[in-house]
């Protein structure tokens, strides 16, 4: 059951939506973490906010990207070459 | 592998002058800074000159590093600098801040979109890539400096720490920044859902 109103004008609401990624990253101090759960414990809308919090982050996480090219690679250690010789 | 060379045998190849030591450290090191670039700047162009860039000038700097935990931090550091510069040259860009206000929900009782979760959503199904692209279209919007904390926290998987390290700014704006990026990511999810969530999230479910 939610015992108050949430939104940007709840204070704690907003103190807590503050601290949410360093609570995910397990970052918080050890008062604060308690003082989130307490009020996740209580608030709907925050244990929701929190959840898509942490999918995004599973999103960002999951996006890869493509090993270096060969042709990138073999300018690299030619580039490596000019620049040992004094050239580069 | 040769991935799984550890940073401490690496850095003193680098050291001892090894003449192999420049292959092995682009062996090891090349896709990961390769794909940072590419994720930074968003140009495989730009990510092959900051890859370029990087690798020598990071590979020279090294050889003066004692420290073997410092090395990721040091290399992205160089490749921090080489992403930015690429993007002073090109267009101007004025540092831009994002704000906490225009980033928290106004109504979250009306959520009108589940972001799916990643792993309930098959490889090759239309939403996971259609959700991709938001990602990839909402990091690439993000103003450079809360782009780079992004990448470097989520996605090259840098502690706090090492971020504060590589970019020269207290951990405390590193949390910062990361956690605004992510909430605007989140807005950007959301705000797809919002447009054509209904079709999306059947097929995630």
């Amino acid at each position: 059951m939610t015992a108050h109103r949430h939104g940007p004008g709840e204070p704690d609401c907003r103190a807590i939506f503050e601290r949410l990624s360093e609570y995910l990253d397990e970052e918080l101090p050890g008062e604060w973490c308690a003082r989130v759960d307490a009020h996740l414990e209580d608030c709907g809308p925050c244990r929701a906010f929190l959840e898509s919090l942490r999918r995004t982050v599973r999103w960002v996480q999951d996006s890869t990207a493509p090993p270096m090219p060969d042709d990138v690679r073999s300018a690299v250690r030619e580039a490596f070459e000019r620049f040992r010789s004094g050239t580069g | 592998m040769s991935h799984a060379e550890p940073d401490a045998v690496l850095l003193e190849a680098i050291r001892d002058g090894d003449p192999d030591a420049f292959d092995r450290f682009v062996e090891h090191y090349g896709d990961r800074i390769y794909g940072f670039g590419l994720k930074v700047c968003g140009e495989r162009e730009d990510a092959r000159d900051v890859s370029q860039e990087t690798l020598i000038k990071a590979f020279e700097g090294l050889k003066g590093l004692r420290e073997p935990r410092a090395l990721r931090s040091w290399l992205y550091r160089v490749a921090s600098n080489a992403c930015l510069m690429k993007r002073r040259k090109g267009k101007f860009e004025p540092a831009r801040e994002l704000s906490l206000d225009s980033l928290m929900p106004r109504d979250p009782e009306a959520a009108a979109f589940e972001i799916p979760d990643v792993s309930r959503v098959p490889e090759g199904e239309a939403v996971r890539n259609e959700l991709r692209r938001t990602v990839r279209r909402a990091i690439g919007e993000l103003p450079a400096h809360y782009r780079i904390v992004l990448i470097l926290r989520d996605m090259e998987g840098l502690s706090t720490r090492e971020v504060a390290e590589a970019l020269d700014v207290p951990e405390s704006t590193v949390k910062m920044r990361l956690h605004r990026a992510r909430l605007a990511v989140r807005k950007s999810l959301e705000a797809r859902g919002a447009v054509d969530g209904a079709d999306a999230t059947e097929g995630a479910s």
